[in-house]
């Protein structure tokens, strides 16, 4: 079986506090912020290495990201994957959902067939949960997002449990497919030293925008169909009514100005 | 009957089992008042089969036109499916924007559309502008809510968005003055491309929080499950139904389903209490419609007095349990 699995190197959450919004450029400067994969990644990732443990094969990493995004590629290898390939080039920077998706699916495309995609639903930073389903649009195979759990058996159709609002859909699918998955599909395993060490020998493949085929003009800030016209801090509303004391004066005036308006 | 279609904007009302999603309607309400300045025409996209009931429903909405897909092979949502029996009349008509709920449906049908059609889409937008040449702003959150970022969708058409869930009002119903036009979908089987086993829903419960009156939340800052009664006994002396931030939820103090914000429930309760709440926008886009909002939180500088009415700084588990008792002084001395 070949699995491909997306992702996406992310500044670590941990350092958030340390982003700052250049007012000019509109941009969030992340110098110095470590990267890591997208958390729901690490779940893809994880169904990925426990599919092949179950079934056999391979379990490829596709990313597209700077060059410098390296070590996260090598937390995935570490992971367990056995090879990764990193989309990188400057014509890609500034993609939107649908730039990202079509850069995805050329590289893809040159790595040939393939059973299974796995994306996470959605990422931390961007977070749109767009980029799964455009890319299997691209490709032109089914998708289902919102994956809680998957059923695998040979020569039947797979079973895919996808979240609604109060409960879930199961589908029969049948490969090649694009599946996303929400954090409760598994627990990613943990990295040891050993790994590592190990992924030391494994290869990352960093491939230019002449390595791979563009025959649409979606890819970069250029071809994107939207355009981030405003980049800002969300409004604050200004300071609350501050109700002060000692807690239980507090509490008493609180309760107070509940009863007066009608709560109780 | 002329079967040509005018409106420029379109919402995808969604159904599963002839029940519509609330967004739908409350896209309606919101193209509707875009579309006014413009004096465009409105129409919602019904995709489903045995529709009519449901289209009438929408015309009662004030649009201009109700557009249906009804098949048997759509039964059941399969996003291919559904892309294949709206694009042939996206094509044709050429909306200048569509508008679709950002739930676990419309997530997966929008991005998948819009890449079919090679256009722009915006992702769970919490507002939106139509500028008088008629380009659509969506206002998208981004980095857990830190940043918000306005995206537009210059070169290319329909203007695709997918719109959170209770950030706009449902509209009145009135009577109904447009007209129902079957878009003829056409479909083969090998159109599904997977085959929909079974779908479980449980029922809502039935004191939810989406119309709770008083909504008593806790974040991270509650500190335990044993604590986690503190929440549930204010929410009891103010017969308020409880809700959750998502560290508590992970925790397991609450449950799932009690989770307010960006991908939980939104509430518009009269009375919102938030209770070590830091005030993350993944959170706050959830009670942004409370007409009080109350926090309670240890830190001076936390964001979330920035976004309520009245602010309490104090540890909650000194000011809860004498707010409660005070609370329900003032209950018995209610007469009847
Ligand atoms: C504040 C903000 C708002 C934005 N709003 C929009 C918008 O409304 N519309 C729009 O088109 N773009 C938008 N973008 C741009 C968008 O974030 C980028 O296009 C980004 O490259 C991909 O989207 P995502 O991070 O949202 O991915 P998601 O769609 O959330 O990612 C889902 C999954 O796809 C895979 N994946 C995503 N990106 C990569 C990658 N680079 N390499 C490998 N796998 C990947 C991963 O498996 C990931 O878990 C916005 C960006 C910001 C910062
Ligand atoms: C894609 C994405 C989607 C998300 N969706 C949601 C969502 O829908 N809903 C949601 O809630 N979150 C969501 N989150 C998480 C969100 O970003 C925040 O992490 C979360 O809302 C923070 O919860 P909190 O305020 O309870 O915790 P924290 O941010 O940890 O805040 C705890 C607060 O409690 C205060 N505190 C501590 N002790 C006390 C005490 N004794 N008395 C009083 N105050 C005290 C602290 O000062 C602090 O301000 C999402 C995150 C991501 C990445």
């Amino acid at each position: 079986m070949r699995i491909i699995v997306c992702v996406k190197p992310v500044p670590d959450p941990k350092h958030w506090n340390r982003l700052q919004l250049d007012p000019k450029t509109r941009t969030l400067v992340r110098k110095g912020i470590p990267g890591t994969i997208n958390p729901l990644d690490r779940h893809a990732l994880e169904a990925a290495l426990t599919l092949r443990e179950q079934e056999g094969g391979e379990v490829l990493v596709v990313s597209m990201a700077p060059e410098d995004s390296q070590p996260v590629l090598k937390e995935a290898l570490a992971m367990g994957a056995d090879r990764a390939v990193l989309l990188s080039d400057r014509v890609f920077a500034g993609s939107d959902t649908l730039g990202t998706a079509y850069v995805l699916s050329v590289g893809i495309e040159r790595l040939g067939e393939f059973d299974l995609i796995l994306c996470g639903d959605e990422t931390i930073d961007g977070g749109t949960a767009q980029v799964s389903a455009q890319l299997a649009e691209f490709l032109g195979t089914p998708n289902v997002m919102h994956v809680s759990g998957l059923e695998v058996s040979p020569g039947k159709p797979w079973l895919a449990r996808s979240q609604i609002e109060h409960g879930y859909t199961l589908v029969e699918i049948e490969p090649p497919m694009v599946l996303s998955v929400v954090k409760t599909i598994n627990t990613p395993r943990y990295v040891t030293l050993m790994n590592i060490l190990e992924a030391e020998q494994k290869p990352i493949e960093v491939w230019s925008a002449n390595d791979v085929t563009l025959s649409e003009p979606w890819a970069g800030l250029a071809g994107s169909p939207t355009q981030m016209a405003d980049l800002f801090a969300p409004e604050r509303k200004g300071m609350a009514e501050m109700i002060t004391g000692d807690p239980k004066e507090q509490a008493a005036k609180l309760a107070d100005r509940l009863h007066r308006l009608g709560f109780c | 009957m002329s079967d040509q279609v005018e409106s420029k904007i379109w919402v995808f009302v969604e159904q599963r089992r002839h029940v519509v999603a609330e967004v739908g309607l409350e896209l309606l309400g919101k193209a509707r008042s875009l579309a006014e300045p413009l004096q465009w025409k409105v129409a919602a996209v019904l995709v489903g089969h045995e529709l009519d009931a449901l289209a009438e429903m929408v015309l009662s909405f004030g649009v201009d036109e109700a557009l249906v897909a009804d098949d048997a092979l759509l039964e059941h949502y399969c996003n291919q499916a559904y892309v294949k029996a709206v694009e042939g009349a996206i094509r044709q008509y050429e909306p200048q924007a569509l508008l679709l709920g950002a739930t676990a449906m419309g997530t997966d049908f929008a991005p998948r559309l819009a890449a079919r059609l090679r256009t722009g889409l915006s992702a769970h937008c919490i507002d939106l502008d139509l500028t008088p040449d008629g380009q659509l702003l969506s206002l998208v959150p981004g980095w857990g809510g830190n940043v918000m970022a306005r995206i537009s969708c210059p070169k290319t058409r329909p203007q695709v968005a997918t719109v959170l869930p209770g950030v706009f009002p449902v509209p009145e119903p009135g009577r109904a003055r447009g007209r129902m036009v079957s878009l003829n979908p056409q479909l083969q089987p090998e159109d599904l491309g997977y085959r929909v086993v079974e779908t479980k829903r449980e029922e809502a419960p039935k004191s939810g929080l989406e119309t709770a009156e008083v909504v008593v939340a806790g974040g991270w800052g509650v500190g335990s499950k044993a604590d986690w009664t503190r929440v549930e006994e204010l929410a009891a002396a103010l017969n308020g139904a409880v809700g959750a931030t998502r560290p508590p939820v992970d925790e397991g103090w609450a449950e799932e389903k009690q989770m307010i914000g960006q991908s939980g429930r939104t509430v518009r309760p009269r009375l919102y209490i938030g209770l070590g709440i830091s005030g993350h926008m993944h959170h706050l886009v959830g009670v942004k419609s409370s007409e009080l909002s109350v926090a309670i939180n240890s830190d001076p500088k936390a964001a979330i007095f920035e976004h309520c009415h009245v602010g309490l700084v104090g540890d909650l588990k000194e000011i809860v349990p004498p707010l409660v008792e005070a609370i329900k002084q003032y209950s018995q001395q209610e007469p009847g």
